[in-house]
């Protein structure tokens, strides 16, 4: 219990430390369009590709589970979006890149810590961890409203290929369904999730980077550690999330 | 110069540095010996900063470290270049970026002052040609002189190196050592470092400060080693079998 309590007392003082001012704005910016790169458009295929398939199985699966004469046709076509929009185009590409964005930030960083790459901008006078952590943030950060929402067409459109593919639904009745009592608001609160889910990916998978003592071995493991607590974490506050946001 | 008075250092309950007392004067190489172990590089940190002493106090020509507040000690290491022992150049960068990078962040030069400081300083170092290159491309002795000139770029008062010639053939860290010598005397700055090279003290060890166990050993110039009575000092620079066959 009581490395918890420090971890997380840890992580809050790292972040305190994070969200300064930047010592050159300059140097940020430029930071913050490599990492837009580099965790943002970088993670758009594997998104694309999972939301695909996941979306095409949830409308299979809806599909099959509603197959009786007293539902409506559009059923199968609204409850996947609602689903989707809700909970499986965040949620669930937010587990995926947990894994994916996670354990590159804490690997990078935990490599920095450990050949004194980390020290040396401390001993020149630089915020290391405002310099190294805040681009990332910041920049997987914004990029979650574009994740989400192509996530969500792809999921949408997989779910539309493989049902109508499979026979279990006709592109009428998915099309029907998808366009019924479209609320915007579904889309904001995706995306609010997202934005969450970003942050906590991008700032826990820092903050193991980052505190790394010792060698290679310690880098696995804290790597490791970066994306099974982001996974936690993210599943938590989805739960928070949604009992707020509903 | 940096004055260190009676510095403790623990780790836990490990006490690593009991009570070391030194003045590190400016214009000389000041070298910091030990086994390995014995606290050098905690010393070496500490003083630079990047360890938080458990008490005593470190003076900066006279600035006492402990009192400074952040903006102070942000300000102190903006005057301080360190050379890490395995470079700690950045890998996402080339030779010239690392090398520019102190400049990039804190001075005010134009773009073609900051190339011509960056050009100056690769040429001290006997790099001329190397600007494009990346960390990964550089050989270890390359590296060190990389980092050397990112460590003199923006003219520090005070140059820490630890363990400089560590994984070099002697060739190579016979230059190491004389390029750190000369660019302390041409810049006239404040330099330690922390070595356990038998060479590096007898060519260039003008203040020698010998660690053992955490404690203040020995203290003397390079002169003083080769009649120094110390055993342990002299175990640990003479007891080898290079020296032993030598009849040193």
């Amino acid at each position: 219990m009581k490395k918890i309590v420090d971890a997380v007392g840890s992580y809050f003082i790292l972040l305190g430390r994070v969200l300064r001012k930047p010592d050159n704005g300059k140097a940020f910016r430029r930071q913050l369009f490599f990492e837009m790169r580099v965790l943002g458009i970088e993670s758009l295929p594997i998104a694309c590709i999972i939301s695909a398939f996941v979306g095409a199985a949830v409308v299979i699966q809806l599909a099959a589970s509603l197959s009786n004469p007293i539902y409506p046709t559009w059923i199968t076509g609204y409850t996947s979006r609602k689903a989707i929009m809700l909970e499986f185009a965040p949620t669930m590409i937010g587990l995926v890149l947990a894994g994916k964005v996670g354990s590159r930030i804490a690997s990078e960083l935990g490599t920095m810590r450990i050949t004194e790459q980390i020290d040396a901008l401390d001993i020149m006078g630089v915020n290391s961890a405002n310099y190294l952590i805040m681009p990332k943030i910041v920049a997987f950060m914004l990029f979650s409203p574009i994740i989400v929402i192509l996530s969500v067409f792809s999921a949408l459109a997989g779910g539309w290929i493989f049902g109508v593919i499979s026979g279990v639904i006709t592109s009428y009745e998915y099309l029907d369904g998808l366009q019924l009592e479209f609320a915007t608001y579904d889309m904001v609160y995706g995306i609010t999730k997202g934005i969450v889910y970003n942050f906590i990916i991008a700032s826990v998978s820092s903050f193991r980077g980052y505190t790394v003592t010792g060698g290679a071995l310690e880098v696995g493991q804290a790597s490791t550690r970066a994306v099974v607590e982001s996974c936690i974490v993210l599943i938590v506050s989805n739960l928070a999330l949604t009992s707020i946001l509903i | 110069m940096i004055e260190i008075r009676d510095i403790y250092k623990k780790f836990g309950e490990k006490e690593v540095l009991k009570g070391i007392s030194t003045v590190f004067e400016t214009g000389i190489t000041n070298l910091v010996i030990g086994r390995s172990g014995s606290g050098k590089t905690v010393l070496v940190k500490s003083v630079s900063g990047l360890e938080k002493v458990t008490s005593g106090e470190i003076f900066y020509d006279g600035r006492q470290l402990s009192s400074m507040n952040e903006m102070q000690t942000t300000a102190l290491k903006r005057e301080i270049g360190m050379v890490f022992q395995g470079g700690a150049l950045f890998d996402s960068m080339t030779v010239a970026e690392n090398v520019r990078f102190p400049l990039l962040m804190f001075s005010k030069l134009s773009a073609a002052e900051m190339d011509k400081r960056v050009d100056f300083c690769l040429e001290r170092v006997d790099l001329p040609k190397t600007h494009s290159l990346y960390a990964s491309e550089l050989s270890g002795g390359m590296r060190k002189r990389v980092a050397i000139a990112r460590a003199i770029v923006a003219n520090p008062k005070y140059l820490f190196c630890d363990e400089p010639n560590s994984g070099l053939d002697p060739q190579t860290s016979i230059l190491i050592d004389k390029l750190i010598k000369e660019i302390t005397e041409e810049l006239n700055i404040t330099t330690i470092i922390n070595t356990h090279d038998m060479n590096s003290v007898l060519e260039i060890g003008e203040h020698i400060v010998f660690i053992n166990n955490g404690q203040l050993w020995w203290e003397g110039t390079r002169h003083d080693v080769i009649s120094c009575d110390n055993k342990e000092l002299n175990d640990f620079l003479f007891n080898n079998e290079i020296t032993k066959r030598a009849d040193l």
